[in-house]
């Protein structure tokens, strides 16, 4: 019974770390994205609030919290309030199977960093991705709105497009691993990273990843120009900050999904091909081995995900939208047989090799 | 373990199963086959079948009812229900037929048709393969026509879809 209660307390110490990490990092993504978009603009961004606007989340925060909460007539009031918790908690759901560090040991207890290894770890998260949009979905369509509606709409088929290439870019990821598991696939990374080897399926992962976040370039369901705000128009308060937390932290899972298949999880860089070329430089390569070495996983993990978010906010400052019959040709026409393309050309050089 | 899971979530399914044709609104009906599809999820989840539970999800609660949804907004069905008429006799036929069902699956059930032999997968032998490639070793050895006969079935509606979507290729 005693066994039981630790490796339940284990679990719960586990989410809860998790849970606060991420949520700090929901609340300064956000000024992170400010603070570039005004850099790579030529303006200073928000810098009022603390040193260099440190303490603007929370300014935001409160206020956010302090403000009406408008419901709007003939709204269907109970998906009116289910929209948002759905849609977060969606988001939320997708950190279960995400490795984040090696297993550390406390106690003489072996304690693997990751909250649970599931044997279809990928297909869970296209699973609880996929429930996702009925929170977009739902919240259009409860707020009685031609404009929410429309947005609703255009997610729907937006995601629907862009889940199927964004499955298929990563079987090429699970042919070279032979597993699901997301712990596996981090395993099978330790000789080398499989962006190497796999730097097509990358680049289609990080488009329709793009997508599925409703980013810039694919923000067509929230393009304020023509439908004011989208799907979120009519939500207030807490509500319309629940919608932009659940966003953030989808880009975060993206990017520590990206992360995980691609560029090695918690493993850091000393890849086979990189220990080869330190090994040719005299001293100095020795060094940077050794302190590459000192840095802890979790580490690794977290800043490569921060790089990966900081990427999404770059691609933002560069590139302008894209026009929606040209966003539904590019993801059928184009995306759709690229991955199916990197697939085969997969499968022949791995029998062949 | 499983018991303390099955019930709460056989009875989810049921309750969310018999909304569907209870709810007036039809994206409420959609939704709540939505949570049925769901919690069959979870049965599966509870049946050491974890790949059919995903694979449920995915296509089912992901991509299907998304569409179903996606349809319903679009047609805005609340000025259908009003001209919705009832015939006399539809109370009446329906009841017959519902009877007539519950017999056929009451016989089923009571004969014991549905608990077959045990065959060679169990549930150690399964964990030990894993899940999706004892699947897929089953799917693309024993049962490769079947597969291939349902893959082209598909293909066939595919084309058919878009010969009637397009008004000239």
């Amino acid at each position: 019974m005693s066994e039981l209660i630790i490796a339940l307390s284990i679990i719960m110490v586990k989410v809860t770390v998790v849970f606060s990490v991420l949520m700090l990092m929901v609340a300064y993504v956000p000024l992170m994205e400010r603070k570039v978009l005004g850099h790579m603009q030529v303006r200073h961004g928000p810098r009022r609030v603390g040193w260099h606007g440190l303490l603007q989340p929370i300014a935001d925060g409160l206020k956010l919290f302090f403000k009406e909460e408008i419901i709007v007539d003939h709204a269907n009031k109970g998906l009116y309030h289910l929209a948002p918790v759905l849609y977060m908690t969606c988001a939320l759901a997708l950190y279960a199977v995400i490795p984040f560090g090696n297993e550390i040991n406390i106690l003489g207890r072996v304690i693997p960093l990751h909250i649970a290894d599931v044997n279809i770890g990928i297909l869970y998260i296209f699973a609880i991705s996929s429930l996702g949009i009925y929170g977009v979905v739902l919240a259009g369509w409860s707020s009685n709105n031609k404009y929410s509606l429309l947005g609703a709409i255009r997610a729907s088929a937006q995601m629907i497009s862009y889940e199927l290439p964004l499955g298929l870019s990563i079987i090429g990821v699970v042919m070279l691993a032979g597993s699901l598991s997301m712990v596996e696939i981090v395993n099978a990374q330790e000789n080398v990273w499989f962006i190497l080897l796999q730097p097509f399926g990358f680049l289609l992962y990080l488009i329709c990843a793009f997508a599925e976040c409703s980013r810039t370039p694919f923000d067509l369901v929230e393009c304020e120009n023509e439908l004011v705000a989208g799907y979120q128009t009519e939500y207030s308060s807490m509500k319309f900050a629940l919608f932009y937390m659940a966003e953030y932290t989808h880009i975060i899972a993206v990017s520590a999904i990206a992360v995980t298949l691609f560029l090695g999880g918690w493993r850091d860089p000393l890849m086979s091909p990189v220990v080869w070329v330190l090994e040719r430089i005299p001293v100095l390569g020795s060094l940077t081995i050794q302190l590459i070495g000192l840095v802890p996983p979790v580490v690794w993990f977290l800043m490569k995900v921060i790089s990966f978010v900081f990427f999404f906010i770059w691609v933002r400052a560069t590139f302008p939208r894209f026009r929606y019959d040209q966003l539904m040709g590019f993801g059928w026409k184009v995306l759709l047989p690229l991955t199916l393309v990197n697939i085969v050309i997969t499968a022949f050089i791995m029998i062949i090799v | 373990m499983t018991a303390f899971f099955f019930f709460p979530i056989a009875i989810v399914v049921l309750i969310s199963a018999s909304l569907v044709i209870f709810f007036r609104n039809p994206v409420h009906s959609a939704l709540s086959l939505l949570l049925t599809f769901f919690s069959l999820a979870g049965l599966y989840i509870l049946l050491n079948a974890q790949f059919v539970a995903a694979i449920q999800v995915i296509v089912y609660a992901g991509a299907i009812m998304v569409l179903f949804l996606f349809v319903i907004m679009l047609l805005n069905l609340d000025k259908v229900k009003k001209e919705r008429e009832r015939h006399p006799l539809q109370k009446a036929f329906g009841i017959l037929i519902a009877s007539l069902l519950l017999v056929v699956l009451g016989s089923v059930i009571a004969s014991g048709i549905l608990y077959g032999t045990k065959g060679i997968y169990t549930v150690e032998k399964v964990a030990a393969i894993g899940n999706t490639k004892a699947i897929a070793g089953l799917l693309f050895t024993d049962w490769i026509l079947p597969f291939e006969i349902t893959s082209i079935l598909l293909l066939a509606a595919i084309v058919g879809a878009i010969v009637l979507s397009k008004k000239e290729l």
